[in-house]
Formats: C-alpha cells, structure tokens, sequence
C-alpha cells in the first residue's frame, strides 16, 4: 500500500517537474534577441523562386521584395520609376522607349543593364523554358514565335525587344496598351543576372536580385530569411534590417503566435477569429476594402440570360436587386467585407460609386419584383438557378446567404435558386474552363498590377473570352470592346480612365457578371509592431514596419 | 520463428506493390487538372502546361505512368515535388518529427494509460477510479482538434506554460503539448482496456492460487495480474503506434508542425501522385513492422505462444 503511494507522488512530482521545466523555457523563446528583424507569416512558396514562374502569393511576397522592376507602387497603388528612368510611349501607346537609370547593381555585384530586362523576358516567354507567367508577355511583338516549344531551344529572343545600348531598349507592341507601364512592375517583368542562364535551377533556390533584400537563407518548409539590401537605390524606404518568413500549417497556428507575440505579422485572419479580432487587445488589427472583388458570372449564352437580349438583362438586373450585401457583408462576413459599387475595386485609381446604372446593384426587392414579371412577360422560364462554388474555401455561407436572398424576394414570382457546392477549387476551376456550367458560379479577381484596366479588360474584353483569358462568362459586346480598344491607345491617364468607366455603364447595365463585394485586407500584428499597414495587393508593406 | 520471421518479411512484398498500386490509382482518379491548377485563375499557356505534362509523366496513360514510378522507385528516385524539390528531401525533412512526434505520444499514452488503468482496475469503486474513468470518458468524447485549441489557448497563449507552435525542427517542449493531445485520446482507452483487464483477472483462480501460496502483493500483482492484462494492450498500442505515424494531420496543423500528416494533405490538394503513393508505402511498412513487432511481443508476454 505505503509503496504505492510513494510511486504515485513519485509521478505526481515528475509530472510537475516537467511542466514547471518548459514553462521556463517558454518564457525564454519569446524575448528576442535580434529586434529589427520582423517576423511574418507566409505559406511554403509553390514554385522555385523565379520571377516568372512564381504566380502564388507564397513565393511572389518574397519575390517582390528581391527583385526590383521598371516601375514599383506605392501604398494607394500609384506606379513610380523604380530601376526606370523613363518609359516613354510613342503616339498610340503601340512601342515604349525604355530608360534605366545608373548604379543599380544586383546582390552579386554585377551591373543592371537594358539586357538584364530583354534577355529575362525573353526567357520568361519563351515556351521551351515552362515559365507558368509566360502569357503575360503577349502582348510584346515576337511571343507568338516563341510558343512552339518543340521547335525552340530556349535562348530565342522576343523580336519586338531591342537593344540600343547598355541603358536603353525599345518594346513593339502588337497592339497598343496604354497600361504597359504598369504592367512592368508586375513580378514576371523583373531583371535577372546572367548567372540565371547557367543554372535556373540553382539560381530558383537562391536567388540573386536587385530589390530591397536579398535571400539569407530558405529552410524549406520552416523559414525564409531575407536581409536589407544595402545596394538598394530604389524609391522605397527600408526601415528594417530584415524580414523573416515563417512558413505556417495553418493560420490558426500563426495567429496564435501573433496573440502571444511569437510572430510580428500575417497578412490574414483566420475564420474563427474574424468577429473578435479587432476587439483583442493582445494584437493591432487592421480591415479596410482591399483588391479583391467577389463576383459571380452567369454564362453570357444562358437560356433567358442571354446579356445582348431584354429578357436576360431583367433578370440579371432583378437577381442583383434581390441580392442584400449589406446584411452578407454585417451578418456572413463579420464586417470583413465592403459592397461593391462597382467591377473595379476602392485601392486602384478609376474606382467608383456612383456610375449611372450602380443602382443595379443595390437591394431593392420590389424593383426586382417587378423587372421579373418585366422578363416573364417576355419569356416564360422555370426559374432554376443553380450557384455554383467551391466548398473547399470559405464561399459556401455566402452562396447560403445569397441564394436565400435571392428566393425571399424573387421566389414567390418563381425563381427557384439552389446551392451547388463542388469539393475542391481544383474541380470548380475545371468545370469553368471546360465550360460545364449552366447556372451562375462564383468568380473572383485579385489584380495583377493595380489598374482599372486588369479588372475590365482582362474579365469582359471578348479577346479574353472562349478559353483565352478570364472571361469566363464569354461575354462579348462590341461596344465594350470599342471603349476598351481606345483606352489601350489612349495616353492620358484621365481620358483612360474615364473610357474604362464608360465601358462599366454598359457592364453595369447588361450584368455579365454580379458584383457582391470586395473582400477585405485584413490582418494583425503583435503589440509593439508599428507601421503595419497593407498595400493594393492586400499585402502589408514589410519594408516599413519596425518595431520597438 | 526465423522461418516465421522470413515469411512475414516476404508477405509484405505484395502488401507494398498492393497499396502503391492503388494509392496511385486512387490519386490518379482525383478529379481535376493538377497542372491546370498550378496556374490558379490566369489563362493557362498551354504549350507551357505541355512541357510541364512531359516533365512529371502527367501527359502518358495510368498504367505507364504507375511503372515509370516503381522503376524510378527501386533506384530509389522517388521524383521530384512541383515544386522542384526532391521527394525524398521533402519526406526526409518531414518524417523525423513526426516520429519524435509519434514516439513521444506514444510513451505517453502508454506510460499514463497503463498507469491509471491498472490503478484503476486495482481499485475498482474507490473514488480515483471513478475521476479515472469521468476523465478519460471525457477525452473519448472530445476531438482532438478542441483538445488542441483549448489546451494552446489556455497553457499557450494564455498561461505562457507552454510553447503556442512547435515551428522548425521542434525539440521536446516544442512538441510536450502537442504530444500529449496527440495522445490523449488513445490514453483514454488504454486506461479503459487496462482496467477491465486487470479487474477481470484480479478475480481469477491462478491469481487466488499465488495469494494462497503466500506470494507477496507486489508480485502478484507485476508477474501474474499485469503480465496476463498487457496482451490487449499491447495489440492496442502496436496498432496505435502506426496510427499515430500518418494520422496526425489535425495536431500538425493546430500546432506548426511540419511533419507526414500535413504533407500528405498538401500533396493530396495538389496532386503530387509522387509523393502521396512514396508516403503512404513508407507508412504501410511502418505499420506492417509495428503489427510484426507486436506479435513477436506476445512471445514474450505469454509464453503460451510459440511462433513456428
């Protein structure tokens, strides 16, 4: 009996003893020893770190802060000269004459010249090298040559790049595109050094850029460790000495290190915490409208949703007035959303609310009503609506909300909308791009580069349409095409942007796809963290946060 | 018993090839284009997904692509991730903290479970036996992911007493918390599968018989009582073991830790046939040597059994 007791205690002791241990060692791990170092959130990069091949926001965070491009943005989504002295268009934004300005080295000492760009976007083009963001060099003359992989050897160059000297390069473009500009500060455009070319592969572990810092280390799976740059020359401003990445299982985890002040800063927060977490004064918190819009897309071709008839254009003007964001936005999202006004989104210049036919996008339940029994009287239709989404992200309680919304108001007049959750993105995905859909399914965009024109021309142009863009809807309206056509040529950034609002009048009115909203920027930062903000790409601006 | 051995070891060589075969299939008929995939929703170059088809064999038919796999695998090439990365490195990195993670799980569900159980079933009635067996019913009825919530929030992140997140090559305070969630439930029904055990076999003849010969207690107790109650136990935690190996995805997600299970998962979405078919056969013969390992204990246990 006595001995027993004693081995009870015994592991009663050890028990404690092992708790009272790791509690100390606990506290230990999280006084830091190297402060300006900030931590953050980030998930292992999908690809080698490769400008051109890297398309997710794993890797292209980090590629964006190790490469530096013609042009960079600033916090409202403004282009500045970065590596660019000047780009200068000629007449109808058809050829660019490009200028780099001088010192600007890459992290192994070797000098940025108007090859580093040429030769880079060359290869990223070039079919034989797999690049995954070859596509968006369509638009330079010579990148249709370069697609028959298997007559190419992968050093062929874009015709339409050429050289004049160490400092300057013209591009031809195939057609006028008043956003080239932009466009460059897109990751892909970045400069390479000439040890890319001997071994790519190599060169996607460890990387050698030009950006504000460059690659310490990458443990894979565990960390990226990026270090200030002190070549850098660019207009950017580097308030820390580094930015360490930690790759995360799951945001649950990382946000509970954010709450005890074991990471600095993510970039998202998790749906558990969405309705507490500007409340928790553990964390500093940030939520504004982001680039992001939500939408869902109809099939231009849809039986009595056809977008060039009446009949179609009631009923996707009814089924949008029988939608109440507001309440999805207060209700389903937690406030971590704003209503769309719009097909662009509040962070990028040419945003707008007030377009004639905005209207259409606002709950009004007996305008619905009535532009319903409008199309029937027209028509008659069964009302079956099917929304179709991916159940593997976090759609299925907004589509709930939505289809409910839309039966309330239109349901007695015969609208039978139902849900229609597809497993995982990967199957949604295909469906769409097989063309298997035939009901409304949800659609989304996050911008490349911050311009009205990603969001229009890009999603509602018809060159973009039938499998050769994103307009997944096939939409195709020759007016809209037109105002389009004349804004790429169209050098003056307000005529641009009143051209590209123009053609959402006509969007606006016709519906291809439903604005619902834009999701939110949204993330938090451990206590004594300062500067966390979030730029157009919904992504903090690592460079200037510090912390004391 | 080297005949046996033999024999076992051959068996799994079907075993093996079988689970390859089909996990293979099985990630083949993932619906969905993996490489369609990787371009997310921009427009997809396709002669650009064409040459990346070619690279991983996505573009030949399932039976070619299956025995490109096994003929690469018995040079031990397992291929490479989309990524580009080898998928042995990948599992290398991965597979030591899982199974620091499941080792420590495992003394610890055994170490616990067997503790209470027999106390309990030594004491039946008392009043520990009765918090024993509210505690452990509890932890039969929770899920692990809310054993794993609540035990970060309040130990991590509220008390301090424990570290939030496990990180990059944890060591053992890292993986304490998470260890303990991991096991918890299997602790629950060691307790209970040890308990009915020992109290079903306080109450036999041969342990009357050992009393009456004046045996002492504690030897009754260790060479009779105990010894004769391991062998379910022993079957249960052999199997467990297994288990704990590849199905630990809910832990590693809760707590950063990058080990098999949360690879798999990620291989699974992405539709890596490579990866997912080398760790499923990796853990199969895991399993298959844990079941081995297990009935060459009960040689030991029971010396009834006689392997021939």
């Amino acid at each position: 009996m006595k001995k027993k007791a004693i081995a009870l205690t015994a592991i009663a002791c050890s028990l404690g003893m092992m708790l009272s241990g790791c509690g100390g060692s606990g506290d230990s791990s999280s006084s830091n020893a190297s402060s300006s170092i900030i931590t953050a959130y980030n998930s292992e990069p999908q690809n080698a770190l490769i400008p051109g091949d890297t398309n997710e926001t794993g890797g292209g965070r980090v590629g964006q802060m190790l490469f530096s491009n013609l042009v960079s943005f600033n916090a409202k989504g403004d282009a500045e000269m970065e590596v660019a002295e000047s780009i200068t268009p000629n007449d109808d934004a058809s050829q660019y004459t490009v200028k780099i300005k001088d010192g600007w080295k890459f992290t192994d000492g070797t000098p940025v010249t108007a090859e580093s760009f040429t030769k880079a976007w060359s290869y990223v083009s070039n079919a034989k090298n797999a690049q995954k963001c070859s596509s968006f060099f369509s638009m330079i003359k010579g990148y249709d040559e370069l697609q028959d992989a298997d007559n190419l050897k992968g050093d062929e160059q874009l015709s339409g790049l050429t050289v004049k000297d160490d400092k300057t390069f013209t591009v031809d473009l195939n057609t006028p595109d008043s956003v080239f500009p932009i466009k460059a500060g897109y990751l892909a455009f970045a400069p390479l050094p000439e040890s890319f070319y001997k071994d790519p592969k190599a060169f996607g572990e460890k990387p050698v850029g030009n950006g504000m810092y460059k690659l310490d280390k990458w443990d894979h799976n565990s960390q990226i460790a990026l270090v200030k740059n002190d070549d850098y020359k660019g207009v950017q401003q580097v308030k820390n000495d580094g930015v360490t990445f930690k790759i995360y299982t799951s945001v649950d985890s990382a946000f509970a290190d954010v709450q005890s002040g074991n990471l600095d800063v993510m970039d998202t927060v998790p749906a558990s915490a969405t309705k507490t977490f500007e409340k928790d004064d553990s964390i500093e918190s940030y939520n504004k409208a982001g680039s992001v819009i939500q939408t869902f897309t109809i099939p231009a071709e849809l039986d009595h949703w056809k977008t060039n008839t009446e009949e179609g254009q009631l009923r996707r003007q009814a089924l949008s007035m029988a939608i109440d964001r507001q309440s999805i936005v207060d209700k389903v999202l937690n406030g971590v959303g704003t209503v769309a006004t719009d097909f662009s989104s509040p962070v990028v210049p040419g945003y707008s609310k007030d377009l004639d036919h905005s209207d259409n996008l606002q709950y009004n339940p007996d305008k619905a009503k009535e532009l319903w029994k409008k199309a029937n009287a027209i028509s008659s239709y069964d009302g079956n609506l099917t929304f179709s989404f991916n159940a593997d992200g976090s759609a299925q309680p907004v589509y709930e909300a939505i289809v409910n919304s839309v039966n309330n108001v239109l349901g007695s007049e015969g609208l039978k909308a139902t849900t229609n959750p597809m497993p995982t993105l990967q199957e949604f995905r295909n469906a769409i791009s097989d063309r298997q859909m035939t009901g409304a399914f949800r659609t989304g965009w996050q911008p490349d580069y911050p311009s009205i024109e990603n969001y229009l021309y890009q999603l509602y142009d018809s060159a973009a349409a039938d499998g050769k863009g994103s307009n997944d809807g096939d939409y195709k309206n020759a007016d809209v095409d037109k105002l389009f056509t004349e804004a790429m040529a169209c050098t003056n950034s307000d005529e641009q942007i009143k051209l590209y609002q123009d053609a959402e009048v006509i969007l606006l009115q016709q519906l291809p796809a439903i604005p619902l909203y834009y999701s939110n920027a949204d993330g938090v930062a451990a206590k004594g963290v300062q500067g966390f903000a979030m730029d157009w790409q919904n992504q903090p601006i690592y460079n200037e946060i510090t912390k004391s | 018993m080297g005949k046996y051995l033999l024999r076992r070891i051959l068996q799994m060589i079907p075993v093996v090839l079988g689970t390859t075969l089909l996990v293979y299939a099985l990630v083949f008929a993932l619906p969905g284009d993996p490489v369609k995939a990787m371009f997310g929703d921009k427009p997809v170059n396709e002669a650009v997904a064409a040459q990346i088809r070619a690279e991983y064999n996505l573009d030949k038919p399932f039976f070619i692509q299956y025995l490109l796999f096994l003929k690469n695998a018995l040079s031990l090439n397992f291929g490479q991730t989309f990524s580009g990365q080898p998928v042995i490195e990948e599992i290398g990195r991965a597979f030591p903290v899982t199974i620091r993670l499941a080792l420590m799980a495992f003394v610890f569900e055994a170490l616990f479970g067997v503790v209470f159980g027999v106390i309990s079933g030594l004491k039946k009635g008392k009043w520990y036996d009765s918090v024993i067996l509210i505690v452990s019913l509890l932890l039969i009825s929770v899920p692990t992911f809310v054993t794993g919530f609540v035990g970060q929030y309040v130990f991590g992140v509220k008390l301090r007493w424990l570290p939030v997140t496990a990180g990059s090559n944890p060591g053992f305070f890292e993986l304490l918390m998470p260890a303990m969630v991991l096991g918890s439930v299997s602790m629950a029904y060691i307790i209970r599968l040890a308990r009915s055990e020992v109290s079903s076999n306080v109450a036999l003849d041969y342990v009357r018989t050992a009393r009456a010969k004046g045996m002492s207690n504690t030897s009754v107790t260790f060479r009779h009582i105990l010894r004769n109650s391991m062998i379910p136990v022993v079957t249960y935690l052999g199997q467990d073991l297994g288990a704990l190996m590849g199905g630990a995805m809910i832990t590693e997600q809760i707590f950063n830790i990058h080990g098999i299970g949360y690879l798999t998962y990620q291989s699974i979405l992405k539709g890596e046939a490579n990866m997912v078919v080398s760790i499923v056969t990796l853990l199969t013969l895991v399993f298959v040597i844990c079941n081995l390992l297990v009935d060459m204990l009960y040689a030991a246990l029971d010396p009834r059994i006689r392997y021939a």
